[in-house]
């Protein structure tokens, strides 16, 4: 049986709503049935720039929180950053503007069957799909820290039901504007002891992923990573966004973070892996 | 009278002219979640070599102004895997099927065109002599009269039967008619133009090559019209050889004008992955300009822009 994107559709999305919050925007899209499909760690690709835009490419974000409203209606809400041209076309857009969004896309956040006490990193805009994550494991009875970093106190996207969501919350920031001066990797080793932390959950920069990896290795426990590569189509079918993954008989293959992730295991995938193929990967 | 939409590249026909494009369409099972393959007039595979592939390291992928520029580099299981697990899924979804394939040499052609030979529910062959991601641009084939024809008549040796040949071709190189004359001659039914146009970005940041292989090979609507007057000028040469033709088609509106430079089947790539549903639009917005225009079949519109004044 073919699996690779069973449940996504495209679908011609209403925008419900645009916020700034801080260096974000909240946006919220009347998506229909989808919604309902959609599980913490999948992401939309919305195509961008109106129909003459030279901007061919969609853009891929992670879902923020899907809200099934039943009878076919639904949400899908997002933070998006506008740093670069397509991120700024969507984020001035107006309500009502209607959007070509393709959702739901890649792998969801693994839930524990057993209630255990789990610790969310997210790193500036990374952090969005851990409020909605955070609330699927307090619904299995999970304890739930959170770590949000980032360069600057304007770069930490933490809404106040987020707050609430969570047991603790700690800050990092680069420029020390908010929370602990640092970065999240600073924090995560005493928050893993002193919470005694059987899994973290993460979202943001390839660095930052890599740091939380080595230390949740060191501890022996689990780390599931939704991981940020450059895509150009985000359903399967470019191989652009490849990165160097170990399978359980020890082969590294360059998979896709659209299909195979963006949620992995960070102890499989190969760090460091930017402008070179690791020795021994499958086929170099 | 019924509309004519049926095309024929060598001795393969089929029902419509629009086909996925070489290395756009992942294994199929990617798009067939957003329509059924059947809707296709082929999918073209991606291109396979002898021996599993890593492909290239990234970022792979730089998108530029109406394109983009990419450095796969042939990532794939290799011709083996690839017939065991791509070929009967593709075949089992009643989907037409054009299968790709690249080598490194001129016996990697051959090997990969005796695999090819015993294998059943394929419609054609591509022979990718043109990718722009190998290591040394002088292994691409299609740059150079003489290595263009000895690929070619190394898988026309070897294939055997009736399994059309369809050569891809580069637009990169000074008079590319002189190289399609030269790979018919050497046994090319068909001829598939254009590749990517080799490119590179130059990232202001790091200031250093945007991609991790420097070079990559450009597509989208910014090689359009590239593409259109590579299948003109090949046309004028050999008006009798089909063209598949692709770059940068979109709508309906692009496909017919490739269509009316001489193509007779056209490609869609990059615009699928802006849009997994852009093979549909442009086969029913081809269909419905084609009958508005008068014409009462494809055929008639291939090349009409060679008529005389």
């Amino acid at each position: 049986m073919n699996k690779i994107n069973r449940n996504a559709r495209q679908v011609s999305a209403q925008i419900v709503s645009n916020k700034k919050v801080g260096a974000y925007h909240h946006m919220v899209f009347n998506v229909g049935e989808i919604a309902a499909l959609c599980k913490p760690g999948n992401f939309v690709a919305i195509s961008v720039g109106g129909e003459n835009s030279s901007m061919v490419l969609r853009r891929a974000f992670a879902i923020y929180r899907a809200v099934d409203r039943g009878a076919g209606n639904g949400l899908i809400e997002l933070v998006v950053a506008p740093h670069g041209g397509g991120s700024r076309w969507l984020t001035s857009c107006g309500v009502d503007d209607v959007v070509d969004l393709i959702a739901p896309l890649g792998t969801a956040f693994g839930i524990p069957s057993e209630p255990v006490r789990a610790l969310l990193v997210g790193g500036g805009y990374g952090s969005a799909p851990l409020f909605g994550l955070s609330e699927v494991l307090k619904a299995r009875g999970c304890r739930v820290d959170m770590v949000l970093g980032a360069s600057s106190a304007a770069k930490i996207y933490a809404p106040l039901e987020g707050k609430r969501s969570v047991s603790s919350l700690t800050i990092t920031t680069d420029d020390g504007s908010a929370g602990v001066l640092g970065k999240v990797s600073d924090v995560l080793t005493d928050l893993i002891d002193s919470n005694s932390i059987d899994i973290v959950y993460s979202c943001g920069p390839m660095g930052m992923l890599a740091a939380i990896t080595e230390i949740a290795n060191a501890k022996g426990i689990m780390h599931q990573c939704a991981v940020e590569e450059s895509m150009a189509c985000g359903i399967g079918v470019c191989m652009t966004c490849v990165i160097p993954v170990r399978d359980s008989s020890g082969v590294i293959k360059m998979l896709r973070s659209c299909i195979d992730g963006p949620v992995m295991d960070g102890a499989n995938v190969i760090w460091d892996s930017k402008r070179k193929i690791p020795e021994g990967t499958w086929g170099a | 009278m019924t509309f004519d939409f049926s095309t024929s590249l060598g001795q393969a026909r089929f029902d419509n002219p629009i086909f996925t494009a070489s290395g756009c369409a992942g294994s199929g099972k990617e798009l067939a979640q957003f329509f059924p393959l059947t809707e296709l007039g082929a999918v073209v595979t991606k291109s396979i070599m002898v021996k599993a592939r890593s492909g290239r390291a990234t970022p792979r992928m730089a998108e530029t102004p109406s394109g983009m520029l990419n450095s796969i580099g042939l990532q794939g299981p290799g011709i083996d895997i690839f017939l065991e697990n791509d070929v009967p899924w593709l075949i089992s979804q009643g989907a037409k099927i054009v299968v790709s394939i690249a080598g490194e040499s001129v016996d990697d052609y051959a090997v990969l065109a005796r695999k090819m030979r015993s294998v059943s529910g394929i419609s054609a062959l591509e022979v990718n002599i043109s990718c722009p991601n190998v290591e040394n641009r002088g292994q691409v084939f299609a740059c150079d009269p003489v290595t263009a024809r000895a690929a070619i008549e190394a898988v026309r040796r070897n294939i055997g039967g009736e399994l059309p040949i369809i050569a891809k071709l580069t637009p990169d190189v000074t008079d590319i008619s002189a190289i399609a004359e030269e790979v018919v001659s050497a046994g090319a039914d068909s001829l598939a133009l254009i590749n990517t146009v080799l490119g590179m970005v130059i990232d202001t940041e790091t200031l250093r090559p945007r991609l991790a292989g420097k070079t990559g090979g450009l597509s989208g609507p910014a090689i359009r019209p590239i593409a259109v007057r590579a299948i003109y000028q090949v046309h004028a040469r050999l008006p009798h050889v089909r063209i598949l033709g692709m770059g940068g088609v979109t709508n309906g509106n692009d496909a017919l004008q490739l269509i009316l430079a001489g193509a007779s089947a056209v490609s869609v790539g990059t615009a699928t992955f802006g849009n997994p549903t852009a093979v549909m639009k442009v086969k029913s917005e081809l269909q419905n300009l084609l009958v508005a225009k008068g014409f009462n079949s494809l055929h008639e519109a291939v090349g009409y822009a060679h008529r005389a004044e």
